[in-house]
C-alpha cells in the first residue's frame, strides 16, 4: 500500500541562549531521530508525557517549526524540499487540530469566515459555492447552519473544536494532525468529539497523527501507536501488541500507571523514580536509563536503536520486557 | 459505621453577585466527611465542586460571593466563626491543596521558609525548630536531599516536585482534614502515580479525612471510598464507591461512566462508538426548570421537567432522580 506520510530521522535541537550576546550555551534535543509511516486511512497516536517532543513533531511535520534535519514525505513529496509556495499548496491537504480552542480560533472572525478562509485561499471558488461549502462542513461536524454568522466566543468548548475540525476539513485533507484535540475538553464533551473524528474517518478515508498524552483515548482511537521519551520514539507497534504486551520498560510503566476506572481491580502498578529529565546536553547511552527499574550497566555505555522485534513490533531497549 | 461526621455540610448555598445577576454555583447541597475517608467529589467543570471546598474555608471574597447554610466542624460552624477563628483553622486542622502547584506557592520565599512560616504560626515552634520540621516534611514527601531543596525557591522545582512540597505543606500541622482540588490533574500521569502514591502513604500515618475533587473517574476509583456526584451545583448522587461504578443509579452517573474510553476494553471488545451525553451543561444564568439535567437525560419524563426531583434513599444510598420514585 502507499503510504501518505513518511517520516525519515526527524531532528530538531533548540538553542538554550544565554548572556549578553546570546550564545548558544546548549541544545534542547526536542525531535531526536524520529522516523515512522502512516498509511491511508489510518490513524496513528504518538503519546508521551509533557516534554518529550510530541507536539514538536507534529509541527515539523508541518513546518510549522523547521525541523533541523530529516526528510518528510508526504503523499510521496519531500516537504522539506519545497519552497513557500509549494507548501503552501501542499497544506491544502495536511491539516493542523489544536489542543486549545480558546485561541486556535480568530475572535474576531465569524465562523463562516473561519471555515471560509482556507476555501477562499486555495479555491477560485465563487461566493455562493463557499457558502454552500461551509454549510456543509458545519452539519458534517454537528453545528447548525444558523450559527454561521456568530463568533467563537459564543460557544462552548467543544463546539469550538467542532468549528476547528470542520475548518480542517474545508479543502478535503489527507491527513489532519490532531495535537492534543480533546485534552481541553469535559468527558460528556470528549465523547463527543472523539465520535465525530472517527465518524469523519470512517466517511472520508482520511489519515490521523492523533497526538495526545490520555492513554485510553488513544487507545480507542489508534490503529497503531508510538511511545515517545525525550525526543526519541521508544515503542511502536499496533495497537493490540502495544497495550496487551508493551516490551519498553517505559512503556509498561506509563501503563500501569493509568488509574482504572473500576475500584474492584486493584493494580500492580509500577512506580518510576524521578520524573523525565531534562533534554538539555542529555548523556550518553539510554535515555531512560536513570529512571528504568531493569536498567543494567551495559545500557548506560550504549544507546539502544529503535529495532523490530518481529511482526512490526518496534522498541528501542536493549533487554525489552518478556524478551 | 454510626460514627460522628468529622465535617458536615447542611444545605449550602453559594452565591455570587454580578453585573449579569446573582449566580447560584452551589445550590443547597448536604455531605458528611467521617473521620479518616476519603470522600470523592466528581463533576464536570462548572458543578461547583471547588466552590464548596473554598466554602468551607471561606476562601470566597465576599462580597461577591455570599454563602448561606451550615459548615459544621467538630460541632462547630465555620460559617459563623469570626475571621481570627476560620484562621487558626486554615492550614491548621483543616489545609487544602490546589491544581495549580506554581500559582499555590510565593515565589520570592524559599520552599523551606514558606513551609516553616506555617508550622510557626499554628504551632508556635522557634525559628530553628520549625525549620527543622520544615525539612523533615520534605523528607517525608520524598524530595531528595531536603536540606538542600529546602533552601530552593519553587521556579527550580518541577511540577511534581512543587505539588509534593505543597503536600509537605499541607500536612505539616497534621490536618483532620484536606481538601484536595485536582491534586494531580496538571502532572503526568507516572507522577500522578506517584503523588497518588504518597497520598495513600500520608493518610495511613497521619488518619488524615480526605475531601477529593476531581473530573477523573480513575482517580476516584482508585482512592475514594465514598463518592458524591454533582452537577450544576447540585449533588445528583452518593454512594459507596464500588456501588457507583458497578450499578450508577443516576442517569447523569451511568452517562459519565460509558462517556470514557476504558483502557483495554477496545482491544478486547473491538471499537464501539462511545456513549455521548448530548448537549452541553447548563449556564448558571439559564438553569432549566425541574430536573438540571432533564435536557440532556435520554429517559426524561413531563414530571422531570416541571418539579425537581426529591431525594430517595435506596439501599442505604442517596439519588435524585424521579426514576426512582
Amino acid at each position: 500500500m502507499d503510504l501518505i506520510l513518511q517520516v525519515k530521522d526527524l531532528k530538531k535541537y533548540f538553542p538554550v541562549r544565554k548572556g549578553l550576546f546570546s550564545r548558544a550555551i546548549g541544545w534542547v534535543q526536542a525531535v531526536d531521530g524520529v522516523s515512522f509511516t502512516l498509511y491511508p486511512g489510518e490513524t496513528l497516536g504518538l503519546v508521551g508525557e509533557s516534554g518529550c517532543g510530541k507536539t514538536t513533531v507534529g509541527r515539523c511535520i508541518l513546518r510549522l517549526i523547521e525541523p533541523d534535519s530529516g526528510e518528510i514525505l508526504f503523499d510521496g513529496e519531500n516537504l522539506l524540499k519545497l519552497n513557500r509556495e509549494s507548501l503552501r499548496k501542499v497544506r491544502a491537504k495536511l491539516q493542523i487540530i489544536f489542543q486549545d480552542p480558546y485561541s486556535s480560533l480568530n475572535p474576531r472572525m465569524t465562523v463562516k469566515e473561519i471555515i471560509a478562509e482556507p476555501i477562499r485561499n486555495h479555491t477560485p471558488a465563487s461566493k455562493g459555492e463557499i457558502q454552500d461549502r461551509v454549510f456543509y462542513l458545519m452539519e458534517k461536524v454537528g453545528l447548525h447552519p444558523e450559527q454561521a454568522n456568530r463568533f467563537p466566543h459564543e460557544f462552548s468548548g467543544g463546539q469550538r473544536q467542532r468549528i476547528g475540525i470542520a475548518r480542517a476539513l474545508a479543502l478535503n485533507p489527507k491527513l489532519i494532525i490532531c495535537d492534543e484535540p480533546v485534552s481541553a475538553l469535559d468527558v460528556s464533551i470528549q465523547a463527543q468529539v472523539i465520535n465525530l473524528l472517527i465518524k469523519l474517518q470512517e466517511e472520508t478515508g482520511l489519515s490521523y497523527l492523533f497526538i495526545a498524552h490520555d492513554l485510553s483515548v488513544v487507545e480507542h482511537i489508534s490503529d497503531r501507536v508510538a511511545v515517545m521519551y525525550l525526543g526519541k520514539i521508544v515503542e511502536l507497534a499496533k495497537d493490540t501488541a502495544l497495550y496487551n504486551s508493551p516490551k519498553h520498560p517505559y512503556t509498561q510503566a506509563l501503563l500501569s500507571a493509568v488509574p482504572f476506572p473500576d475500584p474492584k481491580m486493584k493494580k500492580r502498578r509500577i512506580l518510576l523514580q524521578g520524573e523525565i529529565p531534562s533534554p538539555i546536553n542529555l548523556p550518553e547511552g539510554c535515555r531512560f536509563y536513570s529512571r528504568c527499574p531493569y536498567r543494567r550497566n551495559f545500557c548506560r555505555e550504549m544507546e539502544p536503536e529503535l529495532k523490530d522485534i518481529g511482526e512490526n513490533h518496534w522498541v528501542s531497549c536493549h533487554f525489552p520486557v518478556g524478551e | 459505621m454510626k460514627q460522628e461526621p468529622l465535617l458536615s455540610i447542611k444545605d449550602l448555598r453559594t452565591r455570587f453577585h454580578t453585573y449579569e445577576g446573582v449566580l447560584t454555583a452551589v445550590d443547597g447541597i448536604h455531605l458528611g466527611i467521617y473521620p479518616g475517608e476519603t470522600l470523592g467529589v466528581v463533576g464536570e467543570s462548572g458543578c461547583g465542586k471547588s466552590v464548596t471546598a473554598l466554602s468551607i474555608l471561606r476562601l470566597l471574597a465576599s462580597p461577591p460571593a455570599q454563602i448561606e447554610g451550615q459548615i459544621l466542624f467538630d460541632g462547630n460552624d465555620l460559617l459563623r466563626m469570626s475571621l481570627d477563628e476560620i484562621r487558626r483553622i486554615r492550614g491548621n486542622s483543616i489545609s487544602m491543596i490546589f491544581q495549580e502547584p506554581m500559582t499555590s506557592l510565593n515565589p520570592v520565599l524559599t520552599i523551606g521558609e514558606q513551609i516553616a512560616e506555617a508550622i510557626r504560626l499554628h504551632q508556635g515552634l522557634g525559628r530553628e525548630e520549625a525549620w527543622e520540621k520544615a525539612v523533615d516534611m520534605l523528607e517525608r514527601v520524598q524530595i531528595p536531599s531536603p536540606r538542600i531543596r529546602a533552601r530552593e525557591y519553587p521556579h527550580k522545582l518541577s511540577g511534581g516536585m512543587r505539588q509534593r512540597a505543597i503536600i509537605a505543606m499541607a500536612l505539616s500541622c497534621h490536618p483532620r482534614l484536606l481538601l484536595a482540588d485536582e491534586p494531580t490533574t496538571a502532572l503526568d500521569v507516572t507522577v500522578q502515580a506517584q503523588i497518588v502514591d504518597l497520598m495513600e502513604h500520608l493518610k495511613e500515618e497521619i488518619r488524615t479525612s480526605i475531601l477529593l475533587i476531581t473530573h477523573n473517574l480513575g482517580l476516584i476509583a482508585e482512592m475514594a471510598k465514598r463518592v458524591v456526584v454533582m452537577y450544576a451545583g447540585k449533588i445528583v448522587e452518593e454512594a459507596p464507591v464500588e456501588d457507583l461504578f458497578s450499578e450508577p443509579l443516576h442517569p447523569y452517573t451511568k452517562g459519565l461512566l460509558e462517556s470514557i474510553p476504558w483502557m483495554g476494553r477496545k482491544i478486547k471488545e473491538g471499537r464501539k462508538p462511545l456513549q455521548e451525553i448530548p448537549g452541553m451543561v447548563p449556564s448558571l444564568k439559564e438553569m432549566p426548570r425541574g430536573c438540571r439535567f432533564h435536557p440532556r437525560c435520554l429517559t426524561a419524563r413531563d414530571r422531570c421537567r416541571n418539579e425537581e426531583p426529591p431525594l430517595i434513599v435506596k439501599h442505604g444510598r442517596r439519588v435524585f432522580c424521579w426514576l426512582w420514585t
